[in-house]
């Protein structure tokens, strides 16, 4: 059973050893931030201070520590404490408020922040710029060492730069089993969201209601589908390779996406539309769902469906499938449609998490989608591979951009080390298909 | 028969107890060998009985665990291929190793070309070439692509290359899997002449009446082990069969009492092409009929017509009298039709999938429970056939790229009998396959006629389809030439007479 699971997915290893690397490189002491935080912190100020002392609450502006302040100033309120001042911005802003204070002649008792703001200059210059303030302390609550990369929002970041990727690789991973290939989809991410968000304007721009949201995203998607389908009959009925075949779609649908808006992004669009690519529902980002849903149907429909069958024994040897009774011809007509349905809802998304639709997103995409399924262990050849391989080797590809970000690795050098990876990934998958890594390294030629 | 040179009394080759394991297998034990100038060992067994290994460590493909080789008394070493065309020995393989897009003459001096200054001496060349053909007697344009060749002239140009490297000893793995009747007297001719020369010649079949007709001394493997080589005027043939399989054979065609019922299918006036050309005939229930003719001769093609395989250019198709339209395999499927292809790697199967889903393949429709596959059931099912048809396979999981030809075969049966088709068409079902199998393929086939079903077989070789079949049909260039009902007191020069003319 580990044996199987090993051999099936063998690059989740790789993924989890990518992952305690970068967890290892980038542990650094971390300040404990938002509301959590602050209720620790009343606590103790409830023991030490009267209710009249002076309490500055700060908060640098755009970062954890500014909910901190926010929450924290309500609830020493609640607590019945009266002199509690509140800074939430930049340090200039704090220099005024202790300005202020000093020239109402009060007496600063307290000051409750988190994260770097104990480390501002204009903190650790008080006593001697504010003499009159000798008895106050900096409260803050305790510090502990976590991995940067695991934060929360690193974590979601991750995702957010792989969802497209990773839904588009669905069906990318089922024309590559079928030995095929779709060069279309970067492109086809354009067409849908420029067509999508064309629509959308057209129906009433920013005062639209969410349904016209949905209509402009389902007919982005049909449109899609609809290519998809005429680019499957080409292949499937006229023979013609599909490497060549989607690379003409790829061209053509690029250029439609920039001939429908005349080369400008549509901003017109309704309030509703980041809700799919930004929103939240139950707590949990809505394109996480989105991803783990398509990928648990995904993986179901290839492994416990007749058409999943089909798919693999298609890609497998064509004549056989065929002479075994597999309708070969609507099978890869299915696969090319399934391929650019999902290139069209990457399309919805990528127009939803940027808030408009612009002819030139999705460059590259089809490269790194393919890399993503080859990465995750599907073969080129077709017949064999597996859809939760490719979500590996989705979040390979995007944990290692992002582990690289982490530690301020520049984009250049980056290109080179994604690349390694992905042969790296590649030899590595290639040597435990032939019996292990040590056979691979002392196999005799073959003649 | 021509005047057969005799073998001289030299020893060109001997290969002594050479031993060659593999994981799991041990393939060659202690296993002995010995060939003279001119002469022609043929070397039997069955599949998996270790010719090929034996092969491929005179081939330098496989260094041997232990053992010697000897050639004209001097120990060598043949650690690789270049090394054994060295020491002068050359494999012929069942696959050529041509390159189908360069001429004759690039094939036979590829990796050796005469050049001078870096360029060809085309010239050169072809002149050598034309004194290699003229020393085989064989009649073939040096200047003609490799791929416009036919399956027998590709060989020659094989054989043509070995001679140009000095082989002394030739290796013909299956030499006439794909030849026809005339193209295997012309290469056996070729053989003589090589005889003649002074050559030794290592000539490998399953088919029995070749060595019987060719070879000098047969010699028999049987799980790895050297069981016996004898002089080939000195043996019967059920007495190699039964040296092969280890046990007595009483008959190679097991008999049956046919009992027709109504007819099942009728085709009639069937074209397509050059291929096929008006082919008519009716197959009953219960019956098997045999396709023969020569390789080419249309059966195939007829076949895959049936079965939807290709489109007809026109003709008609009854099924129970009801006239049916086949436009796809899967349409012959839903018919009760299934057709076992002759190719069974390139058609039968998909290599790189497992026995279960080969199994399961045709069969999805009945092994589904609403939306999704049953699994469960597909494996029940399956296990049932690694029984009865005991196929040889580690599991279900077990990749059909690693069964031996027979067991792949016995995988391809297993889907079509799952299908429980009515009418069931055999394309050369025991090509390549061993003397054991076999005759549990032919006494499946019997069964299955006797359970009521149409059994359709082609096969090129005319003993097997005088030996099972009910009726014989014979068909030339496309066209059925003629009929033989009464089998039992026909001979093969009966069918050859109408395959040929």
């Amino acid at each position: 059973m580990t044996r199987k699971l090993l051999s099936d997915y063998g690059m989740f290893f790789v993924l989890l050893l990518l992952c305690v690397l970068f967890s290892v490189l980038t542990l650094k002491e971390q300040m404990p931030e938002g509301s959590d935080a602050a209720a620790r912190l009343i606590e103790q100020i409830n023991n030490e201070f009267k209710k009249s002392d002076i309490i500055l609450v700060v908060g640098a502006v755009n970062t954890g520590s500014g909910p901190f302040a926010e929450a924290m100033f309500e609830d020493l309120r609640g607590e019945g404490f009266s002199n509690v001042e509140k800074v939430v911005g930049i340090p200039r802003d704090l220099k005024l408020k202790l300005d202020d204070i000093r020239a109402k002649g009060g007496v600063l008792a307290a000051i409750a922040t988190t994260g770097d703001v104990p480390k501002w200059l204009v903190i650790e210059l008080i006593p001697e710029k504010y003499p009159e303030f000798s008895g106050y302390k900096v409260l803050a609550p305790k510090s502990y060492m976590w991995p940067v990369f695991l934060k929360r929002s690193n974590l979601l970041a991750i995702v957010d730069r792989i969802v497209v990727i990773a839904l588009i690789a669905i069906g990318m991973t089922m024309v590559i089993i079928t030995a095929g290939i779709d060069l279309s989809v970067g492109s086809l991410i354009a067409l849908s969201a420029v067509i999508g968000t064309l629509l959308m304007k057209k129906m009433g721009g920013l005062h639209a209601s969410g349904w016209v949201v949905l209509i402009g995203f389902l007919v982005g998607i049909l449109s899609c589908g609809i290519v998809g389908a005429l680019g499957g009959l080409v292949v499937a009925r006229f023979k013609v390779a599909p490497f060549i075949t989607t690379l003409g779609i790829m061209m053509m649908a690029r250029g439609l996406a920039f001939m429908i808006t005349g080369g400008f992004s549509i901003y017109q669009v309704p309030k509703a539309l980041p809700w799919l690519g930004q929103g939240y529902s139950l707590g949990i980002p809505n394109t996480v769902v989105l991803l783990v849903v398509l990928y648990v149907a995904a993986h179901i429909f290839m492994a416990h469906t007749r058409m999943g069958r089909y798919i693999y024994a298609v890609g497998g040897n064509k004549e056989a499938a065929r002479l075994s009774g597999v309708p070969v011809k609507f099978v890869i007509v299915f696969v090319y449609i399934i391929s650019s349905l999902a290139a069209g809802l990457g399309g919805c998304i990528q127009a939803s998490q940027l808030n408009t639709g612009t002819p030139n997103i999705g460059i590259m995409y089809e490269l790194y989608v393919i890399a993503a399924v080859v990465v995750g262990g599907t073969s080129l050849s077709g017949g064999s591979g597996r859809i939760l391989g490719t979500l590996i080797g989705a979040f390979i590809i995007s944990v290692i951009q992002n582990g690289m970000n982490l530690l301020g690795i520049e984009s250049y050098t980056q290109q080179v080390v994604l690349g390694a990876v992905i042969l790296g990934a590649v030899l590595l998958d290639k040597a435990r298909s032939s019996g292990g890594m040590l056979a691979f390294l002392h196999k005799k030629k073959k003649y | 028969m021509t005047k057969e040179p005799k073998p001289s009394d030299t020893l060109l080759l001997e290969m002594s107890h050479i031993d060659k394991s593999f994981p799991g297998v041990h393939a060659l034990k202690n296993v002995s060998m010995k060939l003279h100038r001119g002469e022609v060992l043929g070397l039997v067994g069955e599949n998996g009985a270790g010719k090929s290994t034996l092969i491929k460590v005179l081939g330098g493909a496989h260094p041997p665990d232990g053992g010697e080789i000897l050639i004209e008394g001097q120990p060598v070493n043949i650690p690789s291929p270049t090394a054994a065309q060295q020491a002068g020995v050359s494999i012929i393989y069942q696959e050529f190793n041509l390159i189908p897009d360069l001429t004759v003459r690039e094939n036979i001096f590829l990796g050796r070309e005469k050049t001078r200054m870096g360029l060809v001496r085309a010239a050169e060349e072809h002149q050598k070439t034309l004194e290699l053909f003229k020393k085989i007697g064989i009649n073939i344009d040096a200047n003609a692509r490799c791929s416009e060749l036919t399956v027998a002239q590709q060989q020659t140009v094989e054989i043509a290359k070995a001679l140009s490297v000095n082989a002394k000893i030739i290796v013909m793995d299956e030499p006439t899997a794909t030849l026809t009747t005339q193209e295997t007297e012309h290469l056996f001719a070729i053989v003589r002449d090589l005889k003649s020369h002074g050559l030794g010649i290592i000539y490998i079949s399953h088919r029995l009446d070749e060595i019987f007709e060719v070879a000098d001394r047969a010699m028999v493997l049987r799980d790895g082990e050297h069981v016996d080589t004898q002089d080939i005027n000195n043996i019967t043939r059920e007495k190699l069969i039964e040296m092969m399989v280890g046990r007595p054979v009483e008959s190679e065609f097991p008999k049956r009492s046919a009992s027709l019922g109504r007819e099942r299918l009728r085709v009639e006036d069937l074209c397509r092409g050059k291929a096929v050309r008006n082919v008519s005939f009716s197959a009953r229930a219960g019956e098997v009929l045999g396709f023969a003719g020569l390789v080419g001769a249309g059966r195939t093609e007829t076949m895959r017509l049936i079965f939807g395989a290709d489109k007809p250019d026109k003709g008609r198709i009854f099924i129970n009298g009801r006239k049916t339209d086949i436009r796809s395999p899967g349409d012959a499927i839903r018919n009760r039709i299934c057709l076992l292809t002759e190719d069974r790697k390139g058609q039968g199967l998909v290599l790189i999938h497992s026995c279960r889903e080969n199994f399961g393949l045709p069969n999805l429709d009945r092994l589904v429970r609403g939306m999704f596959l049953d699994q469960r059931r597909e494996r029940k099912e399956f296990s049932v056939f690694v029984e009865s048809l005991k196929i040889k396979t580690s599991s279900q999981e077990q990749l059909t790229m690693n069964l031996s030809g027979g067991n792949q075969q016995k995988v391809v049966l297993s889907k079509w009998l799952a299908r429980n088709a009515d009418i069931m068409i055999f394309d050369e079902p025991t090509r390549g396959i061993d003397v054991g199998t076999k005759y549990e393929i032919y006494l499946l086939m019997n069964r299955l006629a006797d359970e009521g079903k149409t059994i359709i077989m082609i096969s090129s070789e005319l003993p097997e389809i005088l030996g099972l079949s009910d009726r014989i049909i014979v068909m030339h260039e496309g066209r059925v030439k003629g009929e033989i009902t009464d089998v039992p007191n026909s001979t093969q020069e009966d069918i050859l007479s109408m395959a040929i003319a």
